[in-house]
């Protein structure tokens, strides 16, 4: 494929950036920054997790924004077996992807966790068991869009796998609840005894929404790199098109 | 005593900062960068942000 418009004219970007990215990249990285300040300079150890306690602050932000990004998915995905819509179905596509590196982050950093706190950086819990199935479910998601299938078909399947996939979510958030389980309870909503509070509350807050934006800003780079991807496969159909026209005039003289 | 040395092993917590900010940040600037070259390639009427 030869470029097309390396000047950009007309003042069409020359990237997958805009205006609201960069506000979106430039909170991100501040909240970042602050994060990582307050995790290690400004709160303490805990009194029972002593200083894995700090992997908290990435461990609870990653899982919310993961969450988050596979309702969206889900949330996307319907609209796109309603309206048959390209650009949900990209966008689903985009929350999927974003969303399992988050979660795949979830899972690693605690089994680290795991291992500090409990001696094991696996055990067949249920909160860990149904949170690798959802991590699975997600990995077959990414991995459906990719068989190869016109984008109706894809568009169709993908969606019904991303809808099928959220309805784990709840069952994960509650598995804790449900069935014995070595994970803590749910800190954020407070059900965990002594209650978080003070600067490592603040700090947990600061974390989430800090990974929320940076979700949603790559959730943004990755819908237009899908969205460039779509609409060069639109021009290749068009060269093909003029390219058998041509031949076809060649034909006919 | 042993959940006293585990609990305030800070190569482990670090690990955890390092793979976290580390995979988000090679993630980034993979589509960011994937991004400037395919945008070089689709015509600019295709290339409208919101």
């Amino acid at each position: 494929m030869t470029d097309i418009a390396p000047d950009s004219p007309a003042g069409a970007p020359t990237s997958t950036s805009s205006r609201a990215t960069r506000v979106l990249g430039v909170l991100s990285l501040a909240g970042l920054a602050l994060t990582v300040v307050y995790a290690f300079a400004i709160t303490g150890p805990d009194v029972r997790l002593g200083n894995s306690v700090r992997i908290m602050y990435v461990h609870v932000p990653t899982v919310t924004a993961a969450y988050c990004l596979m309702i969206a998915n889900a949330l996307f995905s319907g609209y796109t077996l309603w309206k048959r819509s390209t650009f949900s179905d990209l966008a689903a596509h985009a929350c999927a992807e974003v969303g399992v590196l988050m979660l795949g982050l979830t899972l690693v950093v605690g089994a680290i966790w795991g291992r500090m706190t409990w001696g094991a950086f696996w055990v067949w819990d249920a909160r860990l068991t149904t949170t690798a199935l959802l991590f699975l479910m997600y990995i077959g998601y990414l991995a459906i869009r990719g068989l190869p299938a016109s984008p109706r078909v894809r568009a169709t399947r993908s969606a019904i796998v991303g809808i099928a996939a959220a309805m784990l979510i709840p069952i994960v958030h509650k598995s804790v609840e449900w069935w014995a389980s070595l994970h803590q309870n749910e800190t954020v909503l407070g059900k965990v005894n002594p209650n978080i509070s003070g600067n490592q509350y603040f700090t947990l807050m600061l974390a989430m929404v800090t990974f929320l934006l940076v979700a949603v800003w790559m959730a943004m780079h990755r819908f237009r790199v899908l969205w460039l991807i779509e609409q060069l496969d639109v021009v290749g159909v068009d060269e093909a098109i003029e390219a058998r026209r041509a031949e076809n005039i060649g034909v006919g003289q | 005593m042993i959940a006293e040395i585990t609990t305030n092993s800070w190569w482990l917590i670090i690990g955890a900062w390092v793979i976290t900010l580390g995979a988000l940040g090679w993630y980034s600037v993979a589509i960011v960068l994937k991004g400037r070259r395919l945008s070089r390639q689709v015509p600019a009427a295709s290339r409208r942000w919101l």
